[in-house]
């Protein structure tokens, strides 16, 4: 019994001994053999993978008196989180060399986000759950003030910092209420407990899981309490912004599966309305604001929130399907978000950063390769086949569908229309319009192997979608 | 007699105070931090009454984590509003709006 739990753990276990190596190894470095701790982060998160991969579980294990769960959907997600996170050191390597901020924290302050995302993905109960987020998110709110000098990312990182202590008090106090009416802070205790008695105290129920959706809305970043996500993604340094951006919307995604499925999947009545209203503002806001927006870090961030919509529109069928394609739909949005910001951190040299829009104009004469790239990666975000985006639009669609409700998928099909808008303008501005800035692209051949196999990865997967599709059904089923 | 609904009432109000603190403040930051933790106290208030209540002893395991945890924000939060001080020379709530669109 104790083996077990130890076995089931052992990707987080393995993870936490090897940042600690790092972190105190890191201290004994010089700061021109950064590259040191980069390697240890790398081979950590090797390490880490291998792990994960040879204790796969056969089947759904819970383990420390029901605190933890282990099951092919935690394998799953865990598998990219790990992977995403790789790719965003790849990415920020360079990027901080030039920015002379290539300091260890990056790497050891990612890993511990990545050990708060790890156990989100595998809590079982209130409180692992609480513990994994918070981990998560203090992780982030120092990363985002990683810039110290830099008045931008410090005002980003403070409004971030409040503004996700409240998301976070809002949970808890949600948290309290369903423990306080259920007896329990363990998921499936919870189902039966709520199962049990259909008509347990309604009231409080609901009003703890008001509270609950509005946290889960703040760390999603969904309308209407989305007002951080564009500060804190145009004020942070592009390698931070790309690491936000990618693997915890993963975490983001079980937090919300684990406790509105395994929790309060009885509850699916009354949560899905307060889904389906966050979601449909969520498209209208995020993309019509998108349109106006000059930088493209906010413009990205406010796609973020009109992608967002997609995801909660999916949950919000509460059957199978919409569950997969929700998963489908946040591992393939992740993969291009992260091609967009590293397309970002390409452009950027020493005390230059390319974040506005206009930028971009001309890269089809100074770097068609590159220019290329973020074609594949804007046509891919707007959705357009044959991408990958495509496909994620196209499953949500159909699951909305298929439960009945028409009127959602028209309206995800004319927010689609507008959120085309403004990545074709990207498109426009590269290769119909003149560049602005001359300057010759300096990113290292790494960074542009990484991003070319990004943007690949986006096509390839839009080619062959069939196997992603059949692993969400398989690990949600 | 003092029942549950009493020890709610007063948890639902410090934390109705301390969104009210949040929400209304245009001043200074250190009194949005103190709000913060005004909010987690609130609901710790809850979890003992819903933990003696149900003589559950996990809502009171909870309280230690979330004690622990709040004491690992506010050190954040207290580093990043020295760091921004640093570059701003000023915490006031209004001067926080470099960043617009």
């Amino acid at each position: 019994m104790t083996l077990a739990n130890y076995i089931s753990a052992a990707p987080e276990m393995t993870l936490l001994g090897l940042i600690c190596v790092v972190l105190v190894a890191d201290l004994f470095i010089d700061d021109e053999q950064r590259n040191v701790t980069f390697w240890m982060s790398m081979v950590s998160l090797a390490i880490t993978m291998w792990v994960l991969l040879a204790t796969a579980p056969s089947a759904r294990t819970i383990v420390f008196s029901g605190a933890y769960v282990s099951d092919p959907l935690s394998q799953a997600m865990k598998i990219a989180v790990v992977g995403f996170v790789a790719i965003a050191f790849l990415y920020a390597r360079d990027y901080l060399r030039a920015n002379d901020l290539h300091k260890g924290e990056y790497y050891v302050l990612g890993m511990f986000g990545l050990l708060g995302m790890m156990i989100m993905i595998s809590a079982n109960s209130m409180l692992s759950m609480y513990l994994g987020l918070e981990t998560l998110a203090l992780s982030q709110y120092a990363l985002v003030a990683f810039d110290r000098n830099n008045a931008n990312s410090t005002e980003a990182a403070m409004k971030y910092f409040v503004l996700g202590a409240i998301a976070s008090g809002a949970l808890l106090y949600g948290i309290s209420w369903v423990y306080g009416v259920t007896g329990t802070l363990e998921f499936s205790a919870m189902a039966n407990s709520i199962a049990a008695n259909p008509d347990m105290n309604g009231l409080s129920l609901w009003f703890g899981l008001a509270f609950l959706i509005v946290g889960i809305a703040f760390k999603f970043g969904a309308v209407p309490f989305h007002m951080w996500l564009p500060d804190v993604y145009e004020g942070a340094r592009t390698s931070v912004t790309l690491y936000i951006a990618s693997a915890p919307k993963i975490a983001a995604l079980a937090l919300l599966l684990r406790i509105l499925l395994d929790g309060l999947s009885e509850l699916h009545a009354v949560w899905a309305d307060m889904i389906m209203v966050l979601a449909v503002l969520s498209l209208l806001v995020g993309n019509v604001v998108a349109i106006a927006q000059s930088n493209i870090k906010r413009m990205l961030g406010y796609s973020t929130i009109a992608h967002v919509g997609f995801i909660l529109l999916a949950i919000f069928c509460g059957t199978g399907k919409g569950n997969a394609a929700a998963l489908f739909y946040t591992l393939t949005y992740v993969v291009a978000t992260a091609g967009a910001f590293g397309m970002v951190i390409l452009l950027s040299r020493r005390g230059y950063e390319a974040e506005l829009l206009s930028d971009f104009k001309g890269l089809n004469a100074r770097s068609p390769w590159s220019a290329l790239m973020m074609m594949l990666i804007m046509l891919s975000l707007a959705g357009i086949p044959p991408l990958v985006g495509f496909f994620g639009k196209l499953n949500v669609i159909d699951a909305v569908l298929s439960s009945g409700y028409t009127g959602l998928a028209v309206l995800m099909v004319l927010a689609s229309v507008v959120g085309a808008y403004y990545y074709l303008r990207v498109i426009w501005y590269m290769y119909f319009d003149a560049a602005e800035d001359q300057a010759v692209l300096q990113a290292s051949g790494d960074t542009r192997l990484v991003l070319s196999m990004n943007a690949l990865a986006v096509l390839g997967l839009g080619l062959v979608p069939g196997w992603l599709w059949a692993l969400c059904t398989r690990v949600l089923g | 007699m003092i029942g549950l609904h009493h020890y709610l009432v007063v948890s639902a109000m410090l934390f109705v105070l301390s969104i009210a603190g949040i929400v209304l403040n245009r001043r200074n930051l250190i009194l949005l931090l103190m709000c913060i933790e005004l909010m987690l106290l609130a609901v710790n208030f809850n979890f003992i009454a819903f933990s003696r209540h149900l003589g559950d002893d996990t809502g009171q395991v909870f309280v230690f984590f979330i004690l622990t945890v709040a004491a690992a924000e506010a050190a954040i939060g207290l580093a990043i509003l020295v760091v921004l001080f640093r570059n701003r020379r000023s915490i006031n709530v209004q001067d926080m709006n470099e960043m617009k669109g």
